[in-house]
């Protein structure tokens, strides 16, 4: 199975931001990385230029790289952003459905986790529009994602499954870190950018619930999936998504690279990786209600 | 501009085309629509003579096939599209784009409208709908400012439908999984959202709490009027603050908005509330269709006459005044 890095959800400085992808070059376990800004286009100003140097570096060490597009497109500026993605770099992760405006028919591209694949004709459709590599939507219950994957085999679809990280739960036009510093989207300050992992909504009894994430609201808990890896295997899922946060990442990949390949058991990884967060819920499936 | 009335049962129909609705949407009684509630929607023989009362009263029935389709179960959802057709509804209003592209083959005659929960935010991508299948009236997600909006339809030929009154979702509608991770239901794969069933009032320490699954909602003292759990409209803390974080409890009201809508170049105007009770849907769509014969003959339009129905008596403009920015 391989191991795949999604784009970096949150708002990482410059610096953050090209460290982590040094570190991830350097890394043999990691077969793709998807990177570029997924959540806000007011981010981006600040990271192109670390986007183009760690897409070379990472190119260089030998991954595959792949573009995300952007996951909720509205504004002209980010409408002009997709062209230029488009004309700028061979493999694309579709995250909103705009992209494929600008994706000719039958140019090979990803499809991301904020796409909505539920069935077959879905997927049949994308397949015979290009797409090569899907990762599901992390909602998906555990038999359509064994479903979808007899049919992305018969279509030559690698399924790829997340795995690992606050989990994306919903997108919207408004930012609500900027709400909830009395600002308004357009002055933001950047604000998100203070919080590297998201910032968590607990509700009133304490209880860790969601993160905010600018205009994006993802799990409090972090996908902790290694309890399932086998039971992905015995479906055809190819790769396994780890979705980067704050401190030791590289860790987080070689751990679940070991276990993928059965040099670590489930309990093993679960120990280490509940030693890297401490502070952290980790969940094994989509739906925390059980847990609690 | 066409009023697009909701109509969760055969009851509400006819009680929205007497109030003077242009279309009524409504759906059948299974998972393949979007208020997938008990005790709502339609059977295939209720939707045929919905139709041709309707139809006698020169309305028009759309019929909403919303949610996207189980993996391996998606015959129900082509069926929901071959009864719409049989029973002569006018539209179809579809989320999926394998829906999309199959009722584009196999029922190229049956017009197409992309629901709001296909997330269609920009020209780009509804243009291309339009071009693989033919889709004629798109729904307008609620995060659009109407500048937004006017941008959109001078770039597109589709027509365009938005939301005016009712339940507001402040996420972009088919790209949130909140309820589905609070509660395993989700509002794509079983057409609801925050749903009855995993509600629970309790009372602890004189307060009144409703909680969503295993998550405390709201809490309120136990004399004050207790909101529905509504998940992205529930009281959390962050960041040291409590409060509503995502939006407050209101629901939609555009009525004010109504003559800008007109400018930006939208066709067609849109009622939430298929779970409503038929006297709300006539008070409401009346209410609407006098608004829109005051814009035809250039008369003010009343606004603030349904504060009295809206979600905890409070009415917003969401996202259409741009404050939002």
């Amino acid at each position: 199975m391989k191991i795949t890095v999604g784009p970096i959800q949150f708002f990482w400085s410059a610096e953050r931001f090209a460290d982590f992808y040094a570190e991830l070059a350097a890394e043999p376990c990691i077969d793709r990385v998807v990177l570029g800004e997924l959540v806000c286009s007011k981010r981006l100003p600040f990271l192109h230029d670390a986007i183009a140097t760690a897409v070379e570096l990472l190119r260089g060490a030998g991954k595959e790289v792949v573009l995300t597009s952007p996951a909720l497109v509205t504004l002209k500026r980010e409408r002009a952003q997709l062209a230029g993605l488009a004309s700028t770099w061979p493999q694309i992760e579709v995250n909103d459905l705009t992209m494929l405006a600008h994706l000719p028919a039958g140019t090979p591209f990803s499809v991301g986790p904020m796409v909505n694949i539920y069935s077959d004709g879905t997927l049949s459709w994308l397949a015979a529009r290009g797409a090569r590599r899907i990762c599901l939507p992390p909602e998906l219950p555990q038999e359509a994602v064994a479903h979808l994957c007899g049919v992305a085999a018969g279509l030559n679809v690698e399924i790829e499954q997340w795995a690992f990280g606050r989990l994306p739960l919903a997108i919207s036009g408004r930012c609500y870190h900027a709400r909830l510093h009395g600002r308004a989207k357009d002055n933001c300050q950047f604000v998100c950018g203070e919080d590297p992992d998201g910032l968590t909504v607990a509700t009133v009894d304490g209880v860790g619930f969601l993160a905010m994430n600018g205009v994006q609201t993802v799990s409090d808990a972090y996908a902790m999936y290694a309890p399932r890896i086998a039971e992905f295997a015995g479906m055809g899922v190819g790769s396994l998504r780890l979705s980067p946060q704050t401190g030791d990442f590289v860790a987080v990949c070689r751990l679940f690279h070991a276990c993928a390949r059965g040099e670590m058991t489930a309990d093993e990884v679960g120990r280490e990786i509940s030693a890297l967060f401490p502070d952290r819920a980790l969940l094994d499936r989509f739906t925390a209600a059980a847990e609690i | 501009m066409e009023l697009v009335c909701p109509a969760g049962t055969p009851a509400a129909l006819r009680a929205a085309v007497d109030a003077g609705a242009h279309s009524v949407y409504c759906g059948f009684a299974n998972e393949t629509n979007a208020r997938n509630f008990p005790g709502l929607n339609f059977s295939v023989p209720e939707l045929a003579a919905a139709t041709d009362y309707a139809h006698a009263r020169g309305a028009k029935v759309l019929v909403a096939i919303n949610t996207f389709p189980r993996a391996g179960a998606e015959a129900l959802w082509h069926k929901a599209v071959a009864d719409a057709e049989a029973c002569g509804a006018d539209a179809v209003i579809l989320a999926d784009l394998g829906v999309m592209a199959h009722a584009a083959r196999f029922h190229p005659n049956l017009r197409r409208h992309m629901s709001v929960q296909a997330g269609a935010a920009n020209a780009d991508v509804i243009n291309f709908h339009a071009a693989q299948f033919g889709i004629a009236r798109v729904v307008l997600p609620r995060v659009l400012s109407i500048p937004e909006i006017a941008a959109i339809n001078r770039e597109t030929t589709v027509e365009t439908e938005t939301f005016v009154f009712g339940g507001l979702c402040v996420m972009e509608e088919g790209r949130c999984s909140l309820s589905s991770y609070a509660t395993g239901k989700s509002p794509n794969m079983n057409g609801v959202c925050s749903p009855a069933s995993h509600v629970r009032y309790v009372e602890e320490e004189g307060m009144l709490v409703s909680r969503l699954g295993p998550y405390t909602i709201h809490r309120v003292g136990r004399s004050d009027p207790a909101p529905y759990p509504t998940l992205c409209k529930g009281c959390f803390s962050a960041g040291g603050k409590t409060g509503h974080v995502f939006e407050d409890p209101a629901s939609l009201d555009a009525a004010e908005l109504i003559p800008m809508l007109a400018k930006a170049g939208v066709s067609a105007l849109k009622i939430e509330g298929r779970q409503r009770s038929r006297s709300y849907v006539a008070a409401v769509v009346r209410s609407f269709r006098a608004a829109l014969e005051a814009l035809e003959a250039g008369r003010p339009i009343l606004t603030g006459t349904l504060d009295h129905v809206s979600e905890g008596g409070k009415a917003t403009t969401g996202a259409y005044r741009k404050t939002w920015r």
